[in-house]
């Protein structure tokens, strides 16, 4: 059996156990490693960890912390702070001392502000994969990161280890786990390259479970990322986030939900688009067809309002409980307002919304895009003293958009855009069926709800929105 | 120096690449800039004989004087102009 001690001196509980500590140097065979001062305790025989190599690689969190190891030098058991009787038991000797039986420790300096991170990309670099670039001191790091054609136009933070590091604090999962394969170069992602592209968007460690998922529900082959990338369309992915997860990590569904200022919505949709640009390699130019793109291909992400609404969300309406966390992603164009300051009945608002919702597209495109209405509180207060569902809401304004075909056929209203002319006599709903979402979020004050037209290949013979369950634990 | 971990798929080299050069320069109009360094025109003269001589199109620039670098206004004329750009050192 022998003994190993972690202290540093700058911790009082470390200076009032000098005693012991020479007893059990004398007595046992005892190893002590100083943290800070490798010459403390004085007169004591004294290993530096001054690096804290050994700290960092036995998760030393308390100094002091006892361990005692077997022959084979395997640990067995450990204690920390200064507890009498758990020392005695620990090394089976009597520590009588003119000092109290009990004191805490104090915190490792592997714990210290911006240690873990610094010790990780010393010491456990090797658990990654990535290749390791090497930057000259006199590049301007923001620059070098543009140069290498890492950027979305806007500046990125630098991935360096230590931030990678820290960023894999986020989540559970092993870095080198691959979640799905990215197009257009289908190159298989890794934990480890969403963390990296997740440093560069901004990204705090608490978001990389919202990221993951992200990334892994844009992969699902019914999303369809191959073709929603390389379309001419406007559309890119937007990631809707629902359950406790996004008030958790602090996201805006309120107020500018769909717009700037909340970190959390702006970098984990700028986190996936990133990984889209530099892992699969697809870039505006490239296999980036888009006629105009939009401006959510920088970042489109938000979360549903789900706090005192009479609806159910959206993730509960895909058969989720209201205790999950999950991402819904959509194929998804800019935002279209619906402004309507006077209706105060259900079918009024339904009109409106159904108005609104023809144009998406082209008042004559049908069953082509899918489209999600972001309704706003005070719409939503609307519905809620007629107490209707959300349910009876989508019902009926997909029954005021089945649209008669005369409507619809090329030529009518003098516009050659249309369908062929066999469709004249019959009656065509705008959206396919479970291709119209209504989700809550926005500011307290406002008649407006917003259309986010869907691009116009949706279902089977382009995207299908996914819902993904975010996962928090193993 | 500073070390960062590769956010891309790692099929491009690490180190940070030149722009690609044209394969081809049929049909390209070639900018000749000169520095300014003594018999610089010297020396593009002969190469833009050379050109003309392959039926591509030519156009000369000048830098103010070799000791800075090019005045930004003149660096965008020359990528809204031309196709490829020949620098010439001389003495």
């Amino acid at each position: 059996m022998s003994l190993i001690a972690v202290v540093k001196e700058e911790c009082e509980t470390c200076r009032l156990i000098v005693p012991v500590l020479a007893q059990l140097q004398a007595s046992s065979s005892l190893e002590i490693r100083s943290q800070d001062n490798p010459s403390f305790p004085e007169s004591l025989q004294v290993t530096d960890d001054t690096e804290l190599a050994y700290s960092w690689q036995k998760r030393i969190e308390t100094v002091p912390t006892l361990i005692r190891l077997d022959d084979d030098g395997n640990e067995v058991d450990r204690t920390f702070g200064w507890d009498k009787t758990a020392w005695e038991r620990l090394t089976g000797e009597f520590l009588e001392f003119d000092i109290p039986a009990f004191r805490p420790g104090c915190g490792s300096m592997t714990q210290d502000p911006g240690m873990p991170e610094k010790l990780a990309a010393r010491f456990d670099l090797e658990k990654l994969q990535a290749r390791q670039l090497t930057i000259a001191s006199e590049e301007d790091e923001l620059e070098a990161c543009f140069d290498r054609g890492w950027s979305d136009g806007l500046p990125v933070i630098p991935p360096t280890p230590e931030r990678v590091m820290r960023m894999l604090t986020g989540t559970h999962r092993d870095p080198a786990e691959v979640v799905g394969v990215v197009p257009p170069d289908l190159i298989p992602c890794t934990v480890e390259k969403i963390a990296i592209n997740a440093v560069l968007a901004g990204c705090k460690p608490e978001y990389m479970p919202v990221v993951i998922a992200a990334v892994e529900a844009a992969l699902q082959d019914e999303f369809c990322m191959h073709g929603l990338l390389a379309t001419t369309y406007y559309s890119g992915p937007l990631v809707i986030v629902n359950g406790p997860i996004s008030r958790a990590i602090g996201m805006n569904s309120r107020g500018n939900a769909l717009g700037q200022g909340n970190r959390a919505n702006a970098t984990i949709g700028r986190a996936l688009q990133l990984v889209i640009r530099n892992v699969g390699g697809g870039k505006p130019g490239g296999v980036d067809r888009s006629v105009f793109g939009n401006p959510g291909k920088y970042t489109y992400c938000f979360a549903e309002d789900e706090t005192n609404s009479c609806w159910e969300s959206l993730s509960v309406e895909k058969g989720f409980n209201e205790d999950d966390s999950t991402v819904t992603l959509f194929a998804a164009d800019g935002l279209q307002g619906i402004v309507d300051q006077k209706s105060r009945e259900p079918e009024s608002l339904c009109r409106s919304f159904a108005a609104g919702l023809r144009v998406a597209g082209h008042p004559k495109m049908v069953m082509a895009s899918d489209a999600i209405l972001v309704v706003s509180p005070e719409h939503e207060r609307v519905f809620r003293l007629a107490e209707w569902s959300k349910q009876q809401v989508k019902d009926r304004v997909m029954e005021l958009l089945m649209i008669p075909g005369e409507e619809l056929v090329r030529g009518a209203d003098g516009i050659a855009e249309g369908l062929p002319e066999q469709f004249r006599d019959k009656t065509v709903p705008k959206f396919r069926e479970g291709g119209f979402n209504i989700v809550r979020a926005g500011g307290s004050a406002g008649m407006f709800s917003a259309i986010i037209a869907g691009w116009g290949a949706s279902g089977s013979i382009g995207s299908t929105p996914v819902t993904r369950r975010i996962v928090l634990t193993k | 120096m500073t070390t960062f971990m590769d956010p891309t798929s790692e099929r491009d080299p690490g180190s940070r690449q030149p722009l690609p050069r044209p394969t081809d320069l049929s049909g390209k109009t070639v900018g000749l800039l000169d520095i300014s360094k003594p018999r610089g025109d010297v020396f593009i003269d002969r190469l833009e004989d050379l050109l003309v001589q392959k039926g591509l199109k030519t156009r000369r620039y000048k830098k103010p004087t070799f000791t800075r670098v090019a005045p930004t206004e003149l660096k965008q004329q020359i990528a809204d102009e031309c196709d490829a750009v020949i620098e010439s050192l001389a003495d």
